[in-house]
């Protein structure tokens, strides 16, 4: 099981201190966390391991702080982990993100059973890197996957929550699914696991562990992946992709322009919550009509 | 330089043509008028074609019409596939699906295959220019959508790839007043499969009606976090009734609580609204609830904090306590209608 996961900022906690006097969002004060819907992802795929086994590997693209997430769901109970950053995947959109991921999935990661990511990621609210990588990979979709009530035979039955409708649908693997926040509840880090992946570097960082330590790169990094505490990170080159087809020259959207959300400043006509201010309120409502 | 067709993806949903799409097809005309082209359908099901006549009235000058057996539920890989073929053949310019589960579901995978760009989620549309390293675009689609949890809105354009595609937000856009017998041109769809159909199969397929009707009711009185409890939202119920013919709204915060069913949300990721008259009692204003309720005609704001957001955007309101404020409300209106 593949679980695709992605680094974001915290746009849904905007709280006064990240808000410029303007009254527009600095973005780069919001902190960066896991996207919450690829956490129930992570904690679908998880579960799945307990019931049916099978190897859980999560993969980000994204800056080398990615790796933050990484390690997270390693501690969670992830096997494996593998970051994918090159600054020539910056300023991909779907299209250029999801041919990154599915070319790395394709030549690195063959075979599996499931591809697992969130419904869609609070920066962009696009759900649209999902379907694009399963497009890629050839293989069907279920989108709102819910519940996998059983893998059987090659077969997964699973629950669609459409919102207005539920769908009980069976898919042959390989598969991938996209998992909305309703679907459970993810597990916590796990104490012991904290304290084993305390010391898992990915390749960014591997130069400053070796001059701490006092070791060459190479030893390092063998060092760590004997204990499995290497993120393994992956570059443009080491995926094969072509490279017209990622970052900003994969990208057919540009973006024109972006406005910050200034709040309108209606003409408000306040009223006492006494009974008096109440009266005074319905009444203005009633003679314009707006009641009544 | 001559353009292609618009063409709105037309979305069948029990046996109707989904509201988002007709809403579609008011926007696709207005679309097509200024590019000076045709305004297409795709009409993809299983002895669906009646509903033709429906995409006609409400603007569309040719339906594409795809029939099959494997097409009677959606399903992601035959209607990906079909949608494809028929874009690669008639080439528009344009193609816009709705914003609901199934336009987000198939547009996506669409895209991908079309290698082409994909805005998702937007609440405007405009044809204008778009200028990128000293090339002028002319006549480009402007997709305009929030990002960022609705903090920002950013304007996407796809330059130098057809189709110019994108999915629309469900309720933003107005339906238009269909005209009972237009006529128009209906193309036959070939519908070549090949075992697509069995990789995915749906078995049950349950609608549930939603509980509420938000967007029809002429006043909505909306509760947030602030209103406390579950027993405080029946107060919001009374008051509703008293008004009359009032649909009882709520903030994300609020059916995270527990305090009402998720058919009430009015927001981002609820329901997109535009009554007469919004109460909004208790809810702070958060920019992903404003950006569903914002064009409401009237704004009326019950909060216990000045300085919340929502009064920035209301016209009328009331600082203090919704626990006491919304009976005084009731009394008041028991009294006066």
């Amino acid at each position: 099981m593949i679980v695709l996961v992605k680094q974001v900022p915290d746009t849904k906690n905007v709280t006064g201190e990240v808000m410029k006097p303007d009254g527009t969002v600095n973005r780069n004060a919001l902190a960066a966390i896991f996207n919450p819907e690829d956490l129930n992802a992570l904690e679908m795929a998880l579960d799945l391991k307990q019931r049916y086994g099978g190897e859980v590997i999560v993969i980000t693209m994204g800056p080398p702080r990615a790796a933050d997430i990484l390690k997270d769901s390693l501690c969670r109970g992830a096997d494996r982990a593998i970051l994918l950053s090159d600054r020539r995947f910056a300023a991909s959109d779907t299209l250029a993100t999801s041919y990154s991921i599915a070319q790395a999935i394709l030549t690195r990661l063959m075979p599996f059973d499931l591809v697992l990511c969130g419904r869609q990621a609070i920066d962009g609210d696009t759900a649209q890197v999902g379907p694009q990588c399963a497009d890629k990979l050839g293989i069907p979709q279920v989108t709102f996957a819910d519940k996998v009530l059983d893998y059987d035979g090659g077969v997964f039955r699973i629950r669609r929550d459409l919102g207005r409708a539920q769908e009980l649908v069976e898919a042959k693997a390989p598969l991938l699914v996209t998992v909305p926040k309703t679907a459970n509840s993810p597990r916590w880090p796990n104490a012991h696991l904290l304290l084993k992946y305390r010391r898992a570097r990915s390749g960014f960082e591997l130069e400053a562990e070796a001059k701490r330590l006092g070791k060459k790169v190479d030893e390092v990094q063998q060092d760590l992946a004997s204990k499995n505490l290497f993120i393994e990170t992956w570059g443009a080159e080491d995926i094969g992709a072509e490279l017209v087809r990622i970052g900003i020259s994969g990208s057919p959207t540009k973006v024109k322009k972006v406005e910050n959300v200034v709040l309108a400043g209606a003409n408000l006509k306040l009223f006492k919550p006494d009974d008096a201010g109440v009266r005074e309120l319905v009444n203005e409502l009633v003679e314009e009509r707006t009641f009544g | 330089m001559a353009h292609g067709d618009v063409w709105v993806y037309a979305e069948v949903d029990d046996g109707k043509i989904a509201d988002v799409s007709l809403e579609l097809l008011g926007k696709g005309k207005e679309l097509a008028g200024t590019l000076d082209v045709q305004l297409g359908a795709i009409l993809l099901g299983h002895k669906t074609r009646d509903l033709a006549a429906v995409l006609f009235a409400h603007g569309a000058d040719v339906v594409y019409a795809g029939e099959h057996a494997s097409l009677e539920h959606y399903t992601t890989l035959p209607y990906a596939r079909v949608v494809t073929e028929v874009i690669r053949e008639h080439k528009p310019e344009i193609v816009l699906y709705g914003a609901s589960p199934q336009g987000r579901d198939l547009a996506p995978r669409v895209a991908s295959a079309l290698k082409t760009g994909l805005t998702a989620d937007c609440t405007d549309l405009q044809i204008g220019s778009y200028e990128s390293s000293g090339r002028v675009y002319q006549q480009k689609l402007l997709q305009v959508r929030p990002a960022w949890g609705g903090n920002i809105i950013a304007t996407i354009v796809s330059p130098d790839v057809l189709p110019e595609m994108a999915t629309v937000r469900e309720g933003v856009m107005h339906i238009p007043e269909p005209v009972e017998g237009r006529q128009g041109k209906l193309v036959d769809v070939p519908v070549h499969l090949d075992g697509e159909a069995e990789l995915v199969r749906v078995i049950e397929h349950h609608r549930q009606p939603r509980r509420v009707d938000l967007r029809s009711a002429n006043i909505i009185v909306s509760g947030g976090y602030g209103m406390g409890t579950k027993e405080n939202f029946a107060l919001l119920h009374e008051l509703a009734s008293v008004v009359g013919g009032a649909a009882v709204g709520a903030s994300r915060a609020a059916v995270d609580a527990g305090f009402i069913h998720q058919d009430h949300q009015v927001g981002q990721t609820g329901t997109t609204v535009r009554p007469k008259l919004y109460i909004a009692c208790g809810i702070s204003g958060a920019v992903q609830h404003r950006a569903g309720m914002e064009e409401s005609a009237k704004i009326m704001a019950i909060n216990n904090d000045p300085s919340a957001p929502i009064f920035q955007i209301a016209h009328y309101g009331i600082v203090g306590d919704v626990r006491e404020v919304v009976p005084r409300l009731i009394k008041a209106l028991k009294g006066k209608l």
